[in-house]
């Protein structure tokens, strides 16, 4: 929002503002005080200083303090920084004539509580004067007609909207402000033909609206080369009804911005005149415009600002510091409350009708803090002595990120949306759908971090990187109604998403330096990699069974996945993604993903590390070459030994697997190591032989034949 | 003609003597014949190797085919044959390595080896040597994403003020992301938080409406309902605004909110406590600077910017104005205040008898200020070219 220097300059005497330096101080200083100043231009005068006239301040004006965003605002807040007079806008007005016939009926008293009026006669609508439509012209307000910009220059001179009818275009001669009518329509001053609610406030005549309320004038009774007589008005809407009907019709303009953030109920009558000064000086040039009658000044209700009280105690507790009576006054003054003395240490605070964010003791703490300058207060630094807490995962979660770390994995980060398509496609459960979405592509709620695992996996892919490996930790969302187009509650649960493609090292670089050394080339991922990484990160958490299974999600290779069962709930599955996913996807290459369930996984606690003495008697191994059916998996091998209970079995462990003519067709060789041991003595060859005979028996209870 | 272990078939002392005297001098012989690193290489093999090395075949040459009143004779012998067969490879390598360390002087003879750590010296020769300069073999690590990183260093300066941690909902109610933070239905407050709404809310009163958090503020509220003060959290947690992703703007981001309420908390500990954690963030030279702000939960409300730490608050670099601040020394961080007391109404908290701060920052902006990123995309897409940097 520009301002300009020189008209800030009408209201109160600037400091000595000749040169840039000067200028960047005023700037600091209102940025310091809450005007902030996002940037300035400035002109030099032909004597080398600065023209004011034509220098613009660009402010950034917080939206609590519609009163600032004009100049006699700024005016206002420079007069109490630098304690300087505020001079009173005050309109000389001719004499006036007659009696103005115009009446004023304001049927909705709670929306409109205020509504001002003023007739003008004989007018000659032609352009500004040359000071007015220059100053517009600063702010990039394009200036229209003598008339129009006489409203402009009063909302930027003092931010109050008014507007200006031709009087002879309202019927009857009267004005009504009146909710909207079912089926009315209004050609607003954008040209932009608009039906409206019956929740619109507008202003009407005898027939028809001839304005929004607050918003916009209508485009059939707006000012003309043809207006001969004007009426001008000014008025107090509310706030509430101003937005919803700018929003309802999406139109912003500079009067609703004002409105919906609150407008000065007292300034009715001075802006309405106001506005006929100015129009009434244009025309001096073209001899024409007669004032008719007083102002037409119609209170429905009044809107009265309590005072506040104002303890100075208060003012030491919220702010740390005290503050002396004599700054409190001043610069409360200066801002035009009035401050009378109350109790011990207390004042009764009026608040001025500009300042509607000002409505509680709080409110006036801020405007000292403000004006005293923050800076000003001193850092301390509080005493405390209350608890610290961590999150109640934080430990599992740090756990688990330093693994993923440690085994490879690039941490990233994803948005949280992905299509309805996707939704569908990686998830059954219930889609939360977005009201606004920023597109189609990014249209619901994650339930799944697998699509945009996927997504990030084909990223890079597409950019020449092959190697990758990839974690996300985040949140996926479901709706906890199966209604999901009206999800009552919104269910959000904690997952890691995996993703891998290229050397099983994750590294080309390090490939290249293997190729150097025979036997150790360059190998790709494989879902064994991906078994042994989700291997490691369950084995932080203690658990009593653990299988693996491939009952995997159809997104998932049908023979390359699998599921990870902890203690009955499945924790994580994982696996190459399924070639038609691929395809779609366009993914040329084996690409692996995972997820890992934290919901479930943080069910159990992280292990914590007990000591066991170390073996004093050594260990026996016992392998065992047997051929199964291709049915027979390695974890029905493993479940039957440790049925067997042997306390001393250490380990069991695949060591060969092979396939050949020799094994025959649907069957494979494998050699299976076991490792026994005794934590009391050293095991002796018959119970050895003992146990292996018992191995033996239950792998030939699989159907597996024990090769010699 | 090379030396072959003979099949014994006469064990008498004599015969013995004459065929350990024939090995020896066949093993004397041959280690002299050594000449380079793989000639002493077939050596090692010829008489110790494991499978059929002469050593070896003695066991089946001379041991196994002794009769028994013979047995413990031959066995003596060939025990006693083990160390001197070892010595000599031992010798003949140390003597090639002596050779080689010595080259150019005149040695008089080769030194032996004395000792069991000689050895143990590794067997390797020139064929062997490895260009040590190559890059070794790493197991790649992952790298932390910057903005985790930097919201955990975050957390980490307020841990060590003794504030707590508390997470929240990313999909909110308009109650904890707006009301209860003094954000009134209709407010033109609202505006400036671009909201992502649920869709089919229509039917529930507006409170109970689902929307993304706009901010991770709602932490606050849901923190000062479950407990009375003294309260001290910081609250981590992921955002959203109907922001198209760009250079600059995302429509996730990470935001970092922290509330301290107690009987004793004003203005100037909020002061004394972001510039603190600025420090610890930035470096203790950095300086901060508080000024007015607006935000409907706090009053008084602050915005605070921090001296450029790019040209440590000159407004120029090298003659030039400084790209980071826009030549004004300053950086807008984080925006802060006192709690609203219409905020402790909403969590039965007595605005008379309690005081406190809040204020939040954006991850994403401190990490591109420390790490120089400049396009905000390149945090959210997975990029490994762009994480592995930050390894």
């Amino acid at each position: 929002m520009k301002l300009s220097l020189g008209w800030i300059g009408d209201f109160v005497d600037l400091p000595e503002l000749s040169n840039l330096g000067a200028i960047d101080k005023i700037v600091e200083r209102l940025t310091m005080a809450g005007l902030a100043v996002e940037s300035f231009s400035v002109d030099l005068a032909e004597n080398g200083d600065v023209d004011l006239e034509q220098t613009a301040l660009d402010f950034d004006i917080t939206t609590n303090r519609p009163d600032a965003m004009n100049h006699y605002g700024v005016a206002r807040e420079v007069s109490a920084l630098y304690d300087l007079p505020l001079k009173p806008i005050a309109p000389k007005l001719p004499p006036a004539e007659g009696k103005s016939a115009v009446t004023i009926d304001i049927q909705e008293p709670e929306l409109c509580a205020r509504f001002t009026a003023r007739e003008i006669r004989g007018v000659t609508i032609g352009p500004s004067l040359p000071n007015i439509a220059s100053r517009l012209r600063l702010l990039d307000q394009r200036p229209i007609s003598n008339a129009v910009d006489a409203t402009n220059y009063v909302l930027w001179e003092s931010g109050k909207p008014t507007h200006v009818f031709d009087l002879d275009l309202l019927e009857g001669g009267r004005l009504v402000i009146r909710k909207a009518v079912g089926g009315e329509t209004l050609k607003t001053l954008d040209g932009v033909e608009r039906k409206l609610s019956t929740d619109d406030l507008v202003v009407a005549d005898a027939q028809k609206p001839v304005g929004l309320a607050g918003v916009m004038g209508g485009f059939d009774t707006m000012i003309t080369e043809r207006t001969k007589n004007v009426l001008i008005e000014s008025a107090w809407f509310d706030p509430a009804t101003v937005r919803r009907t700018s929003k309802r019709h999406g139109l912003h303009t500079d009067a609703s911005h004002r409105f919906e953030r609150g407008a000065d109920f007292e300034s009715t009558v001075i802006s309405t005149n106001r506005v006929a000064e100015l129009i009434l000086a244009s025309c001096t040039a073209f001899g024409g415009g007669t004032l008719i009658g007083d102002v037409i000044d119609v209170i429905a209700r009044k809107l009265d600002l309590a005072p506040v009280e104002l303890d100075l105690r208060e003012v030491h507790r919220v702010l740390g510091e005290k503050l002396g009576a004599l700054e409190i006054n001043r610069v409360l003054t200066r801002l035009g409350f009035t401050v009378l003395p109350g109790g011990e240490d207390t004042y009764l605070v009026h608040i001025p009708s500009w300042r509607l964010d000002v409505e509680r003791e709080i409110d006036i703490i801020e405007e000292l803090a403000r004006l005293h300058g923050y800076d000003k207060f001193a850092n301390t630094l509080p005493a405390y002595s209350g608890e610290v807490r961590d999150l109640p995962d934080a430990h599992k979660d740090a756990r688990l990120r330093s693994s993923l770390l440690a085994l490879g994995y690039n941490e990233a980060i994803s948005l949280t949306f992905i299509s309805k398509e996707d939704a569908k496609r990686f998830s059954t459960a219930p889609e939360i759908d977005l009201a606004n979405p920023l597109n189609e592509e990014a249209s619901v709620m994650r339930t799944s971090m697998v699509p945009s695992m996927l997504n990030m996996l084909a990223y890079n892919l597409n950019r020449g990187s092959d190697n990758v490996r990839l974690f996300e930790a985040g949140n996926v969302f479901e709706a906890s109604t199966a209604d999901a187009r009206s999800p009552e509650r919104a269910l959000e649960m904690k997952r890691i998403s995996l993703g891998a493609t290229g050397s099983a090292t994750g590294s080309a670089d390090v490939d290249v330096v293997r190729g150097l050394s025979p036997g150790a080339a360059a190998r790709p991922f494989s879902f064994f990699d991906l078994k042994g990484d989700v291997e490691s990160l369950l084995s932080s958490f203690s658990h009593w069974t653990l299988y693996y299974d491939a009952h995997t999600a159809d997104y998932y290779h049908p023979g390359r996945s699998a599921r990870a069962v902890l203690d009955g709930a499945t924790v994580a599955q994982f696996g190459q993604i399924h070639a038609e996913v691929a395809a779609a996807r366009k993914l040329r290459r084996d690409v692996f993903v995972g997820e890992i369930y934290l919901d479930r996984l943080y069910k159990h606690d992280l292990l914590h590390a007990r000591y066991e003495t170390l073996p004093r008697f050594p260990a026996v191994e016992r392998d065992f070459s047997f051929t199964f059916d291709d049915g027979v998996e390695f974890e029905k091998i493993h479940q039957s030994v440790s049925k067997l209970a042997i306390a001393e079995l250490r380990s069991f462990v695949p060591v060969e697997i092979f396939r050949d003519e020799k094994v025959g067709a649907g069957r494979y060789s494998i050699l299976l190591r076991s490792k026994l041991q005794s934590s009391e003595r050293t095991l002796r060859d018959d119970e050895v032989a003992q146990w292996a005979e018992q191995i033996v028996k239950a792998l030939e209870g699989l159907g597996g034949g024990q090769r010699t | 003609m090379p030396y072959t272990v003979p099949h014994l078939t006469d064990f008498s002392t004599e015969a013995l003597d004459s065929a350990v005297r024939e090995l020896l001098s066949a093993l004397e012989q041959e280690s002299a014949a050594v000449g380079s690193e793989n000639d002493w290489k077939a050596f090692r093999d010829r008489w110790i190797a494991r499978k059929n090395g002469i050593f070896t075949q003695l066991n089946e040459l001379w041991l196994k085919p002794a009769p028994g009143p013979n047995k413990r004779d031959v066995g003596r012998r060939v025990n006693e044959l083990k160390p001197q067969i070892e010595q000599a490879v031992n010798a003949t390598y140390a003597r090639l390595v002596s050779g080689a360390l010595f080259k150019g002087r005149s040695v008089g003879r080769a030194r032996v080896p004395d000792s069991a750590q000689d050895s143990a010296v590794p067997c390797r020769d020139e064929s062997e040597r490895l260009d040590i300069t190559l890059p070794g073999i790493r197991r790649p690590l992952g790298a932390e994403h910057p903005v985790i990183k930097t919201m955990n260093e975050m957390i980490g300066v307020f841990r060590n003020l003794g504030y707590s941690v508390e997470e929240g909902p990313e999909i909110e109610t308009d109650f904890y992301n707006f009301e209860a933070l003094n954000f009134p239905p209709n407010h033109p407050a609202r505006d400036t938080q671009d909201t992502l709404f649920i869709a089919g809310q229509e039917s529930k009163p507006t409170r109970d409406r689902l929307l993304l958090r706009t901010h991770t503020s709602p932490v606050q509220i849901r923190t000062m309902q479950k407990m009375k003060p003294p309260v001290r959290v910081v609250c981590p947690g992921k955002v959203h605004r109907n922001d198209a992703l760009d250079a600059t703007h995302s429509p996730i981001f990470h935001q970092i909110e922290g509330l301290a309420v107690d009987t004793n908390i004003t203005f100037c500990d909020l002061k004394g406590t972001l510039d603190h954690a600025m420090k610890a963030m930035f470096g203790s030279s950095v300086k901060t600077r508080f000024y007015p702000s607006f935000f409907p939960f706090t009053e008084p409300s602050a915005d605070v910017q921090i001296s450029c730490i790019f040209c440590d608050g000159k407004g120029a670099r090298d003659g030039a104005p400084c790209r980071n601040c826009k030549a004004s020394g300053w950086i807008e961080l984080l925006g802060c205040g006192m709690v609203d007391p219409n905020v402790y109404g909403f969590v039965d908290y007595d605005p008379a008898k309690v005081s406190g701060f809040a204020f939040g920052m954006g991850v994403e902006r401190i990490a591109i200020l420390k790490h120089g990123v400049d396009d905000i995309q390149l945090f959210f897409q997975g990029d490994v070219r762009f994480l592995e940097q930050f390894l």
